[in-house]
């Protein structure tokens, strides 16, 4: 969970992501982020996410994503 | 009679057409009567109170009703401005210094923010100005004065010395472009766009011109679906869309992601793309899934009023190969120039110089730095003649195309917006407690990385520079130094910068 903050910190060093559940509806993240979350869960994490799993409710906050990458790397 | 006025593309397809969907967001749409009727009321609006031959903003959120407010400063023999709400304040007081605007034109949602800037002109309500009652003899009585060298637009670009320039194209140069353009990637009245650009930029200048030239139509594709490539592949299908002109980087949002396996565009036959390099391996994938288009390379800076150049791409290449520029348009001329201002040799590296009609008129209130780049033809010693030296450094390759090489300066391209990493260390050295600061781009990882020295934390850098710089400029690495490396001369030693950001790269 600690890499997950930290990839997201990167990008944005001024948001709270312990607490914020509303990174897209609150337009905090943008298309340029969510590549590039994506390409530093891959590097950091050994994780594809997949095109179906590219969906709102998984990039609305850290936990999400990270409940995410873990079910990933599960299967 | 020759066209002269980019308005009579409007004017002939409206005869045409009216009752046809011009421009959409997917829900809200205009057919091309009421593009018409409301560019001709804001036109007329602006006519009755007296603003003529001056810049107007536009600043609304992106919405099909932009489009008639564009063209209602033409109306009005006016020039558009378009701001947008996504730019930092701060960029927008030095486009507000820059243009000293009497007038700007809001939709009710702007027209709140716009309350708090420092501009004391009036501000305009789309919803109330497209209900003016229309001048027919004020409009005839502005078209009847108007050249196809009058301004129609200014768009702003990155500077290096921290203050964007805007640069200003008229009627005629956006006719030479449309027309070449549509001939070079076949469009027509059953051409359906998906408009990704924003409105902001030349490059939408691709859709909305078209649009209104042949009676086709444009969605404007909403920013949000370009995070969530099933859901934008998706509603490309629903609106049939089939042209594209989109950034690189657009397109491999879809591509890298293995979408292809679950939804492909099946509408989509044409494929124009620019600003950056394709990589070959996500090329590849958009060549599987979709074998009949057209894919096509553009290339072209925003000062010679769109696109230059183009490239059909016909032939497989390695994965290490560059898509070339490819060849000018029509009536466009490329020099390539060397150090000693002479035409280099194929296989030379040489700057890229534009010849033609597609130069715009230069920097809005600057003629300093006009003058710097739309030059005397240093091979023409006879008459007068402008070109515009790009700054990109190009060669002709054994088969006579135009191989992009790499820029002369610190300008990058980066998501498809140019750069000056002179602007970001500008804006970085005007803080408070910062001592130096140093922008490098690592090209492999498309990252922008900063190196500062001083006493700051980088979280409260982020923040502020967060308010002064569109998101695009953000650096994506922000790394403290205790000394910044200096060359032997004393300047940034932006090599050794690179060399270490190298080394942490692969001690990971």
């Amino acid at each position: 969970m600690n890499e997950m903050i930290e990839i997201l910190e990167n990008l944005h060093p001024e948001v709270d992501f312990d607490t914020c559940t509303t990174l897209i509806d609150d337009k905090i993240l943008d298309s340029f982020d969510i590549i590039t979350i994506i390409s530093e869960i891959n590097e950091e994490f050994d994780v594809v996410i997949p095109a179906e799993e590219i969906i709102p409710e998984n990039f609305n906050s850290a936990q999400a994503l990270y409940e995410l990458v873990t079910r990933l790397s599960d299967e | 009679m020759q066209q002269t006025n980019v308005l009579e593309y409007l004017e002939k397809t409206v005869l045409r057409v009216p009752d046809k969907l011009a421009f959409s967001d997917g829900q809200e749409g205009l057919n091309f009567g009421q593009v018409y009727h409301d560019s001709r009321a804001i036109g007329s609006y602006l006519a009755d109170h007296g603003y003529y031959n001056e810049p107007v903003v536009v600043f609304m959120r992106k919405h099909p009703k932009c489009v008639p407010a564009f063209f209602g400063c033409v109306y009005g023999g006016c020039y558009y401005v378009p701001i947008d709400e996504e730019m930092p304040r701060f960029r927008i007081e030095l486009i507000f210094d820059n243009l000293k605007p009497r007038v700007m034109i809001c939709d009710e949602n702007t027209a709140e923010m716009a309350k708090t800037f420092d501009f004391d002109g009036e501000t305009l309500i789309y919803s109330q100005v497209s209900n003016t009652a229309i001048s027919d003899a004020a409009l005839a009585d502005i078209r009847d004065r108007q050249l196809d060298t009058d301004p129609i637009y200014i768009v702003f670009t990155s500077g290096s010395t921290g203050v964007p320039k805007g640069v200003v194209a008229c009627h005629r140069s956006v006719i030479d472009y449309i027309e070449n353009l549509s001939e070079t990637l076949n469009f027509n009245e059953n051409t359906v766009f998906g408009n990704q650009a924003p409105l902001y930029f030349d490059a939408c200048l691709k859709e909305l011109y078209p649009t209104i030239k042949f009676g086709a139509t444009t969605y404007i594709v909403p920013h949000s679906l370009f995070m969530f490539p099933i859901k934008l592949v998706e509603y490309l299908n629903e609106h049939k869309i089939n042209t594209v002109c989109w950034v690189v980087s657009a397109l491999t949002m879809i591509s890298s992601f293995k979408t292809f396996e679950k939804v492909k565009p099946e509408y989509l036959h044409t494929i124009a793309f620019g600003s950056e390099v394709f990589p070959i391996k996500q090329f590849k994938l958009w060549r599987a899934a979709l074998p009949e288009a057209k894919f096509t390379n553009l290339y072209g800076p925003t000062e010679c009023t769109g696109m230059s150049c183009y490239y059909h791409v016909n032939r497989d290449f390695e994965l290490d190969e560059a898509i070339p520029v490819g060849r000018p348009f029509h009536n466009t001329q490329i020099l390539l120039l060397t150090d000693k201002n002479q035409l280099a040799a194929a296989g030379e590296v040489g700057e890229i110089c534009i010849r033609g009609t597609c130069l715009t008129l230069g920097y809005y209130h600057n003629f300093e730095k006009t003058n710097e780049v739309f030059v005397q033809n240093p091979l023409n010693d006879r008459y007068p003649e402008l070109i515009y030296r790009t700054g990109d450094l190009g060669k002709w390759n054994d088969r006579g195309e135009l191989v992009f090489v790499s820029r002369k300066d610190y300008q990058i391209k980066h998501m498809g917006h140019r750069i000056e990493l002179g602007e970001i260390e500008v804006n970085v050295n005007m803080m408070e407690g910062i001592h130096m600061s140093c922008c490098i781009y690592d090209k492999a990882s498309d990252k922008i990385v900063l190196y500062f020295v001083g006493d700051k934390e980088m979280k409260e850098l982020v923040t502020i520079l967060r308010e002064k710089l569109p998101r695009y400029m953000i650096p994506n690495k922000v790394i403290k130094l205790e000394t910044m490396p200096l060359t032997a001369n004393g300047k940034l030693d932006r090599v050794a910068l690179k060399n270490q950001f190298e080394a942490s790269k692969k001690e990971k």
